[in-house]
Order: C-alpha cells, then sequence, then structure tokens
C-alpha cells in the first residue's frame, strides 16, 4: 500500500506552552478511512490544520502525498492545498455567493478552463444530491444541505486526500448517517478519507480505522473491526 | 483555442470577477477612492490647460515685431514728428502708427465702457500719446527699443521682450505652484487609496482566509484588489479630465473676451486628449502603487 500521510514524532506547542500535540507516530495508507476521535481540544482539528500546512509542528516530520510538510517553501503551500480536500468544521462557505459560485471558487483557484467548472461543479453537485440548490445562497440551504455543499467544495478537484474535521457536528443522527455515507462512497472510489468525530455511534457502527486522541496524545491506533455492524 | 490562452483568460475573467464583487459590496469606498482621484487629476488637467494657454499666450507675443513707445507730457507735436521721421529713414520700421492723448482716451473708454467710475477718474491729460511701431523684423525689436529710450521726449518703451520675459516669469511661478499642489494631492491620493483598499481587505478578511485554505495563492487574492485600485485610478482620471474640460468650456467665452486677439482659444482636440493620455497613465500607475501598497502592508 502507498503511505499517503505520515506523522512521525510529531508535537504541536503553541505560544501559551500548551502542548496541543505530544510525540503524535502514525501512518495512513492511500485508499484508507480513518476516523480521527477524542473530546473536544484533545488535538483533531490540530492535526488537520498542521496536514494542510495551516501550522507547522514544534517539532517531529509529516509527510502528505509526497509533500514534506516542514520543508516545504511557502509558494508551494498553494499546491498542496490543491491536493487536499478539506470539510472545515465551521464550513467556511462564503456566504455572499451561490452554492454554484462557491464550489466553482476551488476551480477557479486551481485555474481550471472556464467551459469545464461549470460541468465539474454540476457533477460534484450532482454526487453529494444537492443539485437542485445550486443556485441559492448559504443561508436558505438546511445544516445537512450546507455539510453537503462542503463535501462537494471539498470533492471538485478530485483529490487523492479529504480531511472532513467533524462534518456530522451538528446535524440530527439520520442526516449524519448520510453524510457518512456520502464519505464512504468517495471512499469506495479510492480517495484516503480521514473524517474527525466524536459521535460514538458512527464509529462503532462503521468497521473503519480509528485513531483515538485525548490531551494530545495517540491514545488509540485500532484496524477495521469485523464486529461493525454496518452504516444503517 | 490555445490552452494557454483559455487559461490566461480564465484567470482575468475571475480577477475582474473578484474586482467587480468587492466594488459592489462596498461602492461608498469605491466613490471616496474615485473622488480623491477625480480631484487630483481634475488640478492637473487645469493646470496642464493652464500652462498650455501661457505657452500660447507667449508664443503670440513673441511672435509681434511691436514696440510701444510711450511720450512725456511735455514732448511736443514738431519733437514727435521728428522722432517719427528718423526711425522711418532707419529702414528698420515696417509702419508706425501715432496715438494722441484723445485716441488713448476714446481707446480706454471703449475697454473700460462698462465701468463707469473708472471712465471718471481719468481724461485725455493723464494719458500719454504714444507710437505703435511695427519692425521689419523681430530681430530689430532690442535696437529700435534701447535707440527710443535715450530719446528725451520719451517716457517709456514697452516691447515684446519684456512682455515675454514677465509671462515666462509667471507661467515658471504657475508650473511651480501647479507641481506643488499635483504632488501634494497625489500623495494625499495614495495615501488615502492606501487606507481605502486596507479597509476592504479587513473587510475581506474571512474570505480570504477561506480562499487560502482552498489553496488560493498570495497572487490570486491580490490581484483583485490592485486590478480595482487601477480600475478607481481610470475612472477618476477621466472624471477629473471631463470635469476641467467643462470647466474650461464654461469660461471660454469669458476668457475668450479677456485676451481678446490673443489665438488660446480653441485649444486643439490632440492636445487634450494628449493630456488625457498622459493622465490616464499616471492614473494606472498611482492606483497601481497605492493598491500595491496596501496589499502588501495588510496581505502578508
Amino acid at each position: 500500500m502507498t503511505c499517503m500521510i505520515k506523522l512521525d514524532k510529531v508535537s504541536k506547542k503553541y505560544g501559551t506552552g500548551v502542548f496541543a500535540l505530544s510525540e503524535i507516530n502514525f501512518s495512513v495508507d492511500k485508499g484508507e478511512f480513518v476516523f480521527l476521535v477524542g473530546p473536544t481540544g484533545s488535538g483533531k482539528t490540530t492535526i488537520f490544520r498542521l496536514l494542510i500546512r495551516d501550522l507547522l509542528p514544534s517539532t517531529g516530520s509529516i509527510t502528505v502525498a509526497d509533500f514534506d510538510i516542514v520543508k516545504l517553501p511557502h509558494g508551494k503551500i498553494p499546491t498542496l492545498r490543491k491536493k487536499i480536500g478539506f470539510v472545515f468544521q465551521d464550513l467556511k462557505l462564503l456566504l455572499d455567493q451561490t452554492i454554484f459560485e462557491n464550489i466553482a471558487l476551488s476551480l477557479e483557484i486551481a485555474k481550471v478552463p472556464k467551459a469545464d467548472i461549470k460541468k465539474r461543479v454540476e457533477e460534484a453537485l450532482e454526487k453529494v444530491g444537492i443539485i437542485n440548490h445550486k443556485d441559492k445562497f448559504p443561508i436558505q440551504l438546511s445544516g445537512g444541505e450546507l455539510q453537503r455543499a462542503a463535501i462537494a467544495r471539498a470533492l471538485v478537484l478530485s483529490p487523492d486526500i479529504v480531511l472532513a474535521d467533524e462534518p456530522t457536528g451538528n446535524l440530527d443522527l439520520e442526516t449524519s448517517w448520510e453524510i457518512v455515507k456520502l464519505l464512504e462512497s468517495i471512499n469506495e472510489k479510492g480517495t484516503t478519507i480521514i473524517m474527525a468525530t466524536h459521535n460514538t455511534e458512527i464509529v462503532k457502527n462503521l468497521s473503519k480505522r480509528v485513531i483515538g486522541l485525548d490531551k494530545g496524545r495517540l491514545v488509540r491506533d485500532e484496524p477495521p473491526s469485523r464486529k461493525a455492524s454496518g452504516v444503517k | 483555442m490555445n490552452p494557454l490562452r483559455v487559461k490566461l483568460r480564465g484567470s482575468s475573467n475571475m480577477i475582474l470577477k473578484t474586482m467587480w464583487h468587492n466594488i459592489r459590496r462596498s461602492p461608498y469606498q469605491a466613490f471616496t477612492a474615485v473622488f480623491i482621484i477625480l480631484q487630483t487629476f481634475f488640478v492637473v488637467s487645469i493646470f496642464s490647460f493652464a500652462v498650455w494657454g501661457s505657452a500660447m499666450i507667449i508664443n503670440y507675443f513673441e511672435s509681434l515685431p511691436q514696440v510701444d513707445v510711450f511720450f512725456r507730457n511735455e514732448a511736443k507735436q514738431t519733437e514727435i514728428d521728428a522722432l517719427k521721421k528718423q526711425l522711418e529713414e532707419s529702414g528698420k520700421t515696417a509702419s508706425i502708427r501715432f496715438v494722441s492723448k484723445e485716441e488713448a482716451l476714446k481707446i480706454y473708454r471703449e475697454q473700460n465702457k462698462d465701468d463707469p467710475l473708472l471712465l471718471e477718474l481719468v481724461t485725455a491729460d493723464i494719458l500719454p500719446s504714444s507710437f505703435h511701431i511695427s519692425s521689419v523684423s523681430i530681430n530689430d525689436l532690442s535696437s529700435i527699443a534701447d535707440n527710443l529710450k535715450k530719446s528725451l521726449i520719451v517716457e517709456r518703451v514697452v516691447f515684446p521682450k519684456q512682455v515675454v520675459s514677465k509671462l515666462i516669469e509667471w507661467t515658471e511661478v504657475l508650473r511651480k505652484v501647479g507641481i506643488a499642489l499635483v504632488t501634494f494631492l497625489v500623495v494625499d491620493a495614495i495615501l488615502i487609496m492606501v487606507i481605502i483598499v486596507g479597509i476592504k481587505i479587513s473587510h475581506k478578511k474571512e474570505d480570504i482566509e477561506i480562499m487560502r485554505l482552498i489553496g488560493a495563492t498570495n497572487w490570486y487574492i491580490r490581484w483583485p484588489f490592485i486590478f480595482e485600485g487601477v480600475l478607481y485610478g481610470i475612472v477618476g482620471a477621466i472624471l477629473g479630465w471631463g470635469l476641467a474640460l467643462g470647466a474650461l468650456w464654461y469660461a471660454t467665452p469669458f476668457l475668450s473676451t479677456f485676451l481678446h486677439e490673443i489665438p488660446v482659444f480653441p485649444i486643439p482636440p490632440t492636445f487634450l486628449f494628449l493630456v488625457l493620455g498622459i493622465e490616464v497613465l499616471l492614473a494606472i500607475v498611482l492606483g497601481g502603487i497605492s493598491s500595491f501598497m496596501a496589499v502588501i502592508r495588510y496581505l502578508k
């Protein structure tokens, strides 16, 4: 298996002196689906921010799809970020732009020709099931629909890796399952997915690898369980 | 179509789209920026027109082969006639026209017919009689003037060289004042534009952060702001020039009357459009520099 992500003795100490992460080691292979679990403040979001070089580790090394994150020149950060689809915890959709424009933005940034943009955005919206809402503004959509829009934006550039930070955080159980099923279907096509969550119900019911964090330390790294009852 | 051209066209479309979006989101700031640039280029245009006018006036006087000689009150007609004969014999004069005190009063009355107070104060006695001499060549003006100055009946000799040097002095002052004022306004415009673009960047901080997180390069984010500054510059320059042109058009009848036969008007369209072209180029530089300074300062 090709290694997509590798963290080697990664620690992150903030300016306040607080350790957000301590000596984290794990790797994720291409095509894997990994749950990153842990209570609030355990370091899940910090790991994601390190993976997209929004932060630099205090010590240790990180490799993401052949990019050495620590040594990555500043000018190469946009290239790295175009290879990672990120579903942000707070979605980060532009409120004054339609869903179509929000998703098209990723393609425009990647300098995809205008003629291809419409087709690719519509494909992504079709995939996440909100094509009918393409001309609406974020404020007109429900929580689940917004989450789907954020996933569509993460997918539209066909990234090798999708990082989803608490994508079910504010959703009811039924919608949460729909989102997870969506991510699972994306994973089945070969995309590596890391999903941060503290929804134990979902984690228990899916046979996926689980990496657990607590107070910035790796406390659990379990392979996919055979007992999982599968998607509801 | 060539894929590179498609890509470049896509990028410029995106820059223009984002720029237009930024302008629509904060129209008052856009208006302020345009207004500041407009003020600067209005003043630049007015001074350009004034400098053109002065150059035309100087040219006019330089091309006049004329000397005006004013006689002392006590000068007798026989002495004046003798001087006239002497001048005619020199061969340097093309024509000599004598203007008596009465004729001078007539001219004065005609020029000031709308101001009764000025008419009341002046009588033929206090106006000098004079010669208006045209020389064969402009090069003879100095020698004619020097000879006349030696005459005891001559009070004052005025010829274009003096007028021209006075006008050049005034034009120089006008130019210096213009340069100082324009420099002040340009610095003012740059500082205000930096602040306006800075405020716009601050308002879009969250959007910029999102764009960065999904892979936008610094220049992808910066270009729309720089183009926005350039657009403000171009619009401000065209409006400033247009406004100055309007003012010039409004003042033309008055200025034409004031300048009499001096051929300043109409200002040729080629000159007006040359001023516009230079101003637009300057505005592009001014708008570009201001917004570049702002993005470097606020988008590190």
